[in-house]
């Protein structure tokens, strides 16, 4: 950077130069700000200040306080549930997936493999995964047909539906566990081999190597991704919409019904509801962001 | 420590079933229409519906148009953040983030408030703006993956250097953006290009509520209705993902097969 | 008793041998190096001595217990790594006190352990300080303290200063060497580079291709390398192809007669074999008391500084020699005509033929 030059430099030579220059360098990230205003700052901005005006635009708290009413807090809560659940159980699957590949001691194609797949499994999200799990695990699809026809084994007389909470997470985990292996993949390198070297050679067992060492290393990372899993989750509608239509109570089924028939009849609490939506996928994703940098610090 | 352990073999074995399976049902599935033996028939039938090549075609185009707008948007930025203006760098950073932070459906929400026929700017008028309004929406979905590739892509070469050298030839802005710092960066720029049609392609959730005959609803329209047909577009899908990722790959191995590494 | 022995070891990977009968005894308290270029085993032998790779053969004994199937975390050995390998979640003090800490010791002892390593490698109000805040010359001191916190009977160390500056390199490992005599700890110390291990070592041995070359000390290894690739790869060398006139040590290089103090049995006149002169061996003068002198032209004149290295050519061969600088004298110029000396037993004859 050569940009910086002292005052007395600047007005030494021609100084009017030195300041259009200047200005210049702001008007090559004009057009990138004039997008990010009008197609993504603005219109969030909009639904959140809306989310505290009443229908004459008067300020009011009165939309986040109808958040409150029995079917807007179950889709909530149905919504964290699916989004945690997939994104602890995704998470967990996909470390250990992602640690068998790379430091598991298995051939060495497998791991481009893995990775190649998951980055094919984890974009393969929306209505054909819905699809593709109906195919597999629905009333009539391949598995529990199989389990019908040779172990005598109808799961859906004991207890199993795809349409409903798990079977919703069981096709999450489907791009969840890819993302997972995706993200960690470059976390697990940050491992060194020495680490353990180190400890073990230290006298250290192999529990002692994952207790003081491994877990707390990986740990912002495995808990930061679990966050990104879980905001992905949260904002997800295609998948489950492909899946129960609008059969299931989750936020972002709510939300499209909303905007497509205002079945809430009421403009400003769907602003809220997007709103809470913000909150939720910010909060997790502020978390991720702050944890990664933390990670980041060690990996050197 | 090469130990033979067993349970990495298992975690893999599992992990593999998983993701396995359901692409063999889906494509059992797709074979079950003709009564009492396998075809292709509901392959057949969805290529040949005029609804699949019409939506297929839009959200191709869509995909197209999306790719070139946000080629044309980051690749200058990024470009400019690098070489004059690092220090916004964090910000434009934070900015190109958000589109995993609010999701797409409230994006989607604020978009037909903003624009809907009675504002000042309004993109959902016409057919045509409404077109260009879900391709800036795509543009928006894409932003973080397409930034993210082409800023790497960037601080992997010295841009700094390039531009000066570039310079000191005798280029131009538009001879050096073009000529000299897009080839250099042609494999980002392809990676998130294949990215963005991935994302592209089958996106539901903006193309149903701005109310756009793309691929993504055709999709769930097909679900709602159909018994086969579903299962055999979920291969064509997987297809078209398996494609977008091979062809990331492709690129990425071709440009190391360019530069001699040292053995 | 020897208080490591190494018996008989070998470590193959399929077909191929990286390591072939790797025999050593070591005394307690003494400082060996395992001295080669990458990939010629020195590393694999020193990772089966810590236990991280097994034998396919040999026997391995630190202190009459033979330990050769034994883990790691049993054996009671230190290392430090070339990266370092501090754990980067722990703070200084908890990385020095690590061992313990695994081997359940009460936490006074090892604070006090811990103060007494830091002082040790003259950190000691480095303690709260995370690893990414130091140094890597500071970094290898801690792993340094690390590896002996846990008093290992034997300290092994794998490259320890080839990631650190060239000065760092040169205090360190006077350092580690220091640290290691008022310990009275055994230490094995792999390297590639030769004046490190000639300038740190009670012994060095010599690996090439997993076969040890030579087993001696510096002296020895520099001043009589039994192998042309010992002779390479320590010091710098002139290799001068030389045809055998006559048994009782006359040759001739390039026509010019020299004599040589070795023996030339078992070769037969006429036959052609590479002699070695050290650069250092070699003067720029007609002096009386060397037998030998040979008569070229400078070729090319470098100055080191306080060194100027010659090049002088005959014919088919040249040498490097080596001249203290004095700046009453200055160098020759290229394409001066000179005649440079040596001593008779300077001329080294090498194993092998000249090819």
């Amino acid at each position: 950077m050569t940009q910086s030059a002292s005052p007395q430099a600047l007005s030494s030579r021609a100084p009017g130069f030195s300041l259009s220059r200047v200005s210049w360098d702001w008007l090559g990230v004009v057009p990138f700000f004039l997008f990010a205003i009008l197609f993504l700052i603005l219109p969030t901005a909009f639904l959140v200040v809306g989310a505290f005006q009443d229908s004459v635009g008067n300020f009011t708290l009165r939309n986040i306080a109808n958040l409150t009413q029995p079917s807007i807090v179950a889709a909530y809560w149905i919504s964290i549930k699916v989004s945690a659940a997939s994104a602890i159980i995704g998470g967990a699957v996909g470390f250990l997936i992602a640690y068998a590949a790379i430091a598991g001691g298995v051939p060495g194609w497998i791991r481009p493999t893995l990775m190649t797949f998951s980055g094919v499994a984890s974009n393969f999200a929306g209505v054909p995964l819905a699809f593709a799990f109906l195919a597999t695990l629905g009333r009539t699809g391949l598995v529990t047909a199989i389990l019908i026809k040779y172990f005598d084994f109808n799961i859906y007389q004991h207890g199993f539906n795809l349409l409903s909470f798990w079977g919703l997470v069981l096709t999450y985990l489907y791009f969840q566990i890819s993302l997972m292996i995706l993200i960690m993949a470059p976390a697990i390198d940050g491992l060194k081999r020495e680490w353990r070297e180190a400890a073990t050679i230290l006298g250290a067992t192999t529990w002692q190597y994952w207790r003081y060492i491994a877990l707390p290393v990986l740990g912002p990372s495995l808990l930061g991704t679990t966050l990104l899993l879980f905001a992905n989750a949260f904002g997800a509608i295609a998948t489950a919409y492909g899946l129960t239509g609008s059969s299931l109570n989750i936020v972002t089924i709510l939300l499209f019904a909303q905007i497509r028939g205002d079945v809430l009849h009421d403009q400003n609490l769907g602003y809220a509801l997007a709103l809470g939506m913000i909150v939720i996928t910010g909060a997790s994703n502020i978390a991720y962001i702050w944890l990664r940098a933390r990670s980041e610090r060690w990996q050197r | 420590m090469k130990r033979a352990k067993i349970g990495p073999w298992i975690a893999l074995f599992l992990g593999t079933l998983y993701f396995i399976v359901p692409l063999i049902a889906t494509f059992e599935f797709s074979l079950r229409m003709r009564r009492g033996e396998y075809s292709f028939d509901a392959y057949a039938v969805v290529l040949a519906d005029a609804r699949f090549q019409a939506t297929f075609g839009y959200s191709t185009a869509l995909a197209f148009a999306t790719i070139v707008v946000g080629v044309l948007l980051v690749v200058p930025t990024a470009y400019w953040v690098n070489l004059r203006l690092p220090k916004l760098r964090p910000v434009i950073e934070f900015i190109t983030l958000l589109p995993l932070v609010i999701p797409a459906i409230v994006l989607v929400f604020g978009y037909l408030r903003i624009y809907n026929s009675e504002s000042w700017l309004p993109m959902t008028s016409s057919e045509r703006l409404t077109d260009l309004l879900l391709t800036f929406g795509y543009v928006t979905l894409a932003l973080p993956y397409m930034y993210r590739a082409v800023d790497n892509g960037l601080r992997a070469i010295d841009v700094r250097t390039l531009t000066e050298a570039a310079q000191s030839l005798g280029a131009g802005w538009p001879t050096i953006l073009f000529r000299v710092i897009l080839p250099n960066v042609r494999v980002a720029v392809l990676s998130g290009a294949f990215l963005t049609f991935a994302i592209v392609i089958g996106e539901f959730t903006l193309a149903a509520l701005l109310d756009r005959p793309a691929f993504g609803p055709y999709l769930q329209l097909i679900g709602a209705n159909r018994a086969y047909e579903p299962s055999a577009l979920a291969i064509i899908a997987f297809g078209v993902t398996w494609a977008c990722m091979g062809l990331i790959n492709v690129v990425g191995r071709a440009s190391h097969g360019q530069t001699p590494k040292a053995p | 008793m020897a208080f490591l022995e190494i018996e008989h070891l070998r470590k193959s990977f399929g077909t191929l041998n990286v390591v072939e009968d790797f025999d050593l005894a070591v005394a307690r308290g003494e400082f060996i190096s395992f001295l080669g270029p990458s990939g010629c085993g020195k590393t694999t032998t020193l990772r089966m001595v810590a236990g991280f790779e097994t034998p396919s053969a040999g026997a391995i004994r630190i202190d009459g217990k033979d330990v050769t199937e034994a883990k790691p975390n049993q054996r009671n050995v230190g290392m430090v790594f070339q990266s370092y390998a501090l754990f980067p979640n722990m703070t200084i003090a908890d990385n020095v006190g690590f061992g313990l800490r695994v081997a359940g010791r009460p936490a006074a002892e090892i604070k006090s352990r811990v103060e007494e390593m830091l002082a040790l490698i003259k950190l000691p109000q480095l303690g709260g300080r995370y690893p990414y805040q130091l140094s890597g010359g500071q970094q290898q001191r801690v792993a340094l303290a690390r590896a002996l916190a846990v008093k290992p009977k034997l300290l092994l160390l794998d490259e320890p200063l080839s990631a650190l500056d060239a000065k760092i390199r040169v205090s360190l490992r006077q350092e580690i060497r220091q640290i290691q005599r008022e310990l009275g700890i055994t230490a094995i110390y792999v390297t590639h580079d030769q004046e490190e291990a000639l300038s740190i070592s009670d012994r060095i041995v010599v690996m090439s291709q997993g076969r040890m070359e030579q087993v001696g000390t510096p002296f020895e290894i520099y001043n009589y390398p039994r192998t042309r690739f010992v002779a390479s790869f320590v010091g710098t060398l002139n290799v001068l192809k030389a045809q055998v006139v006559d048994v009782s040590g006359k040759l001739t290089v390039d026509g010019q007669p020299v004599a040589t103090a070795a023996h030339l049995d078992g070769t037969r006149p006429g036959e052609i074999r590479s002699v070695a002169l050290r650069p250092e061996a070699v003067s720029l003068a007609d002096a009386d008391g060397e037998s030998n002198r040979l008569h070229g032209t400078v070729e090319e004149v470098s100055f080191l500084g306080s060194v100027v290295r010659i090049r002088v050519r005959f014919g088919e061969n040249a040498v490097s020699l080596d001249t203290f600088n004095k700046p009453s004298v200055p160098p020759p110029d290229r394409g001066t005509k000179v005649t440079v000396s040596f001593a008779r037993d300077a001329l080294l004859l090498l194993d092998g033929d000249a090819t």
